[in-house]
């Protein structure tokens, strides 16, 4: 172990650099969801009247709660890293669990969305979708591509805040080395500005 | 704030950040009650532009831009910048056809 320490003491360390490289993996993030926001855009510029009886049929109140969840989830991410800053180690812990705890409150609400929508038919292919104008099924579409990619990044983020958790717990992050935690939020708050766009693109067409 | 302050430690402390919550929260409720009232063509620019100050919030607080190296800043402001670029030129193009 002591010669371990002794190693990590010569290990060069740039947490400039650290961030940084999460930063241009955010980028490619905002092409991938741009490319799907530069779709939706144009499908809506040219299928208004269609996108906005589909959009009725979205539970505003399920969505104005996830977004709810999200931003406070963003929050307790953030506050876990001042806590680990001030070297109070199990506050860290708490608001990384409570975060993880939001973030399946989130997949829990998206879970019973999609279920009533399959209910009624509604899901690419679905007989009662295919029965509707071309623009509620691009629209449908979209839906379940863009909230979908979203939600495979809210589970694939709280698996991430799982191994912080255990890193915190272990001592890997410390009060002097959390770029491994700021990093993991760095990619959390993308996927909440994410969700603030697709809450009043999805939710919210008058 | 004290951003010289906040500079050197690299940190926020956790004030900022609930009332950075607060204001989102209340971001949200403003354009959940607003998306009621039909401005017409103006309905969805209020929609993002609400958004949009809300992502601002988020970028600067929450992931730490503020008190970042002034390079993160850049990077940023030029990927919004193309990310904009692109969809004028989309939506031009799609205007004229």
């Amino acid at each position: 172990m002591s010669s371990q320490e002794h190693a990590a003491a010569h290990v060069h360390r740039d947490d400039v650099g650290s961030r940084m490289g999460m930063w241009l993996f955010l980028f490619t993030e905002m092409l991938l969801f741009g490319g799907m926001f530069f779709l939706y855009s144009i499908y809506r510029y040219m299928n208004p009247e269609a996108f906005h009886v589909a959009a009725k049929e979205l539970n505003t109140l399920i969505g104005a709660f996830n977004t709810a969840i999200l931003l406070t989830s963003s929050l307790t991410m953030a506050l876990s890293i001042t806590a680990i800053q001030k070297n109070n180690k199990s506050l860290s812990l708490f608001f990384q669990f409570l975060t993880i705890l939001l973030a399946l409150g989130f997949m829990v609400n998206k879970y019973f969305e999609w279920t009533a929508k399959f209910h009624h038919g509604i899901y690419p292919g679905g007989e009662e979708l295919l029965s509707r104008s071309p623009g509620e099924v691009l629209f449908f579409g979209l839906y379940y591509v863009m909230t979908g990619l979203h939600g495979l990044h809210v589970v694939i983020g709280a698996v991430i805040i799982a191994v912080m958790m255990r890193f915190t717990a272990k001592g890997i992050i410390t009060q002097t080395n959390y770029v491994k935690l700021e990093t993991a939020g760095l990619y959390w708050h993308l996927v909440d500005i994410i969700w603030i766009f697709l809450f009043p693109l999805f939710y919210l067409i008058t | 704030m004290d951003d010289s302050k906040s500079h050197v430690e690299h940190s926020h402390g956790y004030g900022i950040y609930i009332l950075v919550w607060m204001a989102l929260m209340t971001l949200t409720a403003i354009t959940v009650a607003v998306a009621g009232i039909n401005f017409g063509a103006l309905t969805i620019t209020t929609a993002l532009v609400i958004a949009a100050i809300k992502s601002y919030l988020v970028l600067q607080i929450f992931m730490h831009l503020r008190i970042e190296q002034k390079v993160f800043r850049i990077f940023v402001f030029v990927a919004v910048l193309f990310f904009v670029i692109t969809i004028v030129l989309l939506f031009t193009d799609y205007s004229f056809m």
